[in-house]
């Protein structure tokens, strides 16, 4: 397909959305990421059965822990999609390279201690 | 187990909003059970909370250790190496922890990072309920394996009263008269009788109406056992 998608993004790999930990998706935002989101199966599609329904949990539980604190709970999502959408792929990456420019910069990098 | 809730993170954030240098000290006994004060809730709000001190351009240093309990000095004395490192501690443990580092670490600041709530278990995940109010003379025999001090909102020794109905406590309609359910077992079982019987006044000095409490085992003291 060739397709393109925006080199803001870093893709870390993990076996299934399952195995993303709260802490994952916390220290991303502390070490000054803009945005972290996991891209988990299509629901009901986990092959390990629930995987990527945790990993919503999770994403959920850190959203509402960020609001908390004052960090724009939009800068940690969940998209679900399966490994034959690739142009689903790409087209998500923009869609969240677009809300994290329309969001700005971390609140957190530029207070980061060097 | 000990049950217990964490602290809001605004109350949290407001206690060591002067502080550039703490510890959270968490605990492998009751709170990790009850998943708030084990490594993984220690780490989360580490994490948390140098997301929101550095929000505020008001960078906190946080390092974590996680006792294996903090309710025996044994391992309170653990953290006597690295202490003074710290401007102040948060203990994420019931309310014996931070008592216990308090007392042993007497010039530190020690903040209660939970609150403590009651002796209880979990009935299904994410959810506790209370079972035991700790009144120092058990006699849930008398009342079919059932506490009603714990467990009746007014805990009755003779119910149930009238705030009774379906089953449910007039308190809260999630809240099961635990005195309906006593009542049923006895039924079922066919020794409804045994509850006919006046009960003698219940000596409340072994709770904590005899003020704070003391348990010496003699044996123990004397190294004997």
């Amino acid at each position: 397909m060739r397709l393109s998608y925006p080199a803001d993004i870093k893709i870390i790999q993990v076996p299934c959305t399952g195995r993303v930990d709260i802490l994952h998706l916390l220290n991303a935002i502390e070490d000054g990421a803009d945005g972290v989101y996991v891209a988990g199966c299509l629901e009901g599609e986990c092959h390990y059965i629930k995987g990527n329904i945790k990993a919503k949990k999770k994403v959920e539980y850190v959203k509402k822990t960020l609001a908390e604190v004052g960090i724009e709970p939009e800068r940690v999502q969940m998209f679900n999609l399966s490994s034959a959408q690739g142009a689903r792929f790409a087209e998500i990456a923009n869609e969240m390279v677009d809300k994290i420019k329309e969001l700005g910069p971390t609140p957190i990098k530029k207070n980061h201690a060097a | 187990m000990i049950v217990a809730d964490q602290k809001s993170l605004k109350e949290i954030l407001a206690m060591v909003k002067d502080n550039k240098k703490i510890l959270i000290v968490g605990c492998k006994g009751c709170v990790t059970v009850c998943n708030v004060g084990g490594l993984k809730e220690v780490e989360i709000l580490a994490s948390i909370m140098k997301i929101a001190r550095k929000k505020q351009g008001n960078d906190i240093d946080i390092d974590i250790k996680v006792l294996e309990r903090q309710c025996d000095n044994e391992y309170v004395a653990e953290i006597s190496d690295i202490i003074n490192d710290y401007e102040a501690v948060i203990s994420l443990a019931c309310g014996v922890g931070p008592q216990f580092l308090s007392e042993m670490y007497k010039e530190k600041i020690i903040y209660p990072g939970l609150n403590t709530t009651f002796f209880g278990g979990a009935t299904e995940h994410g959810v506790w309920e209370e079972r035991c109010a700790g009144c120092g003379s058990c006699a849930i025999h008398d009342f079919a394996g059932l506490c009603p001090i714990a467990r009746c909102a007014k805990s009755l020794m003779n119910g149930p009263c009238g705030g009774s109905s379906d089953g449910v406590c007039e308190i809260n309609k999630d809240t099961v008269c635990i005195w309906d359910t006593i009542v049923q077992k006895k039924i079922k079982a066919g020794q409804l009788e045994d509850l006919i019987g006046v009960k003698g006044l219940k000596n409340w000095r072994t709770a904590r109406d005899g003020g704070p409490r003391r348990s010496i085992r003699e044996e123990l003291v004397q190294g004997n056992i």
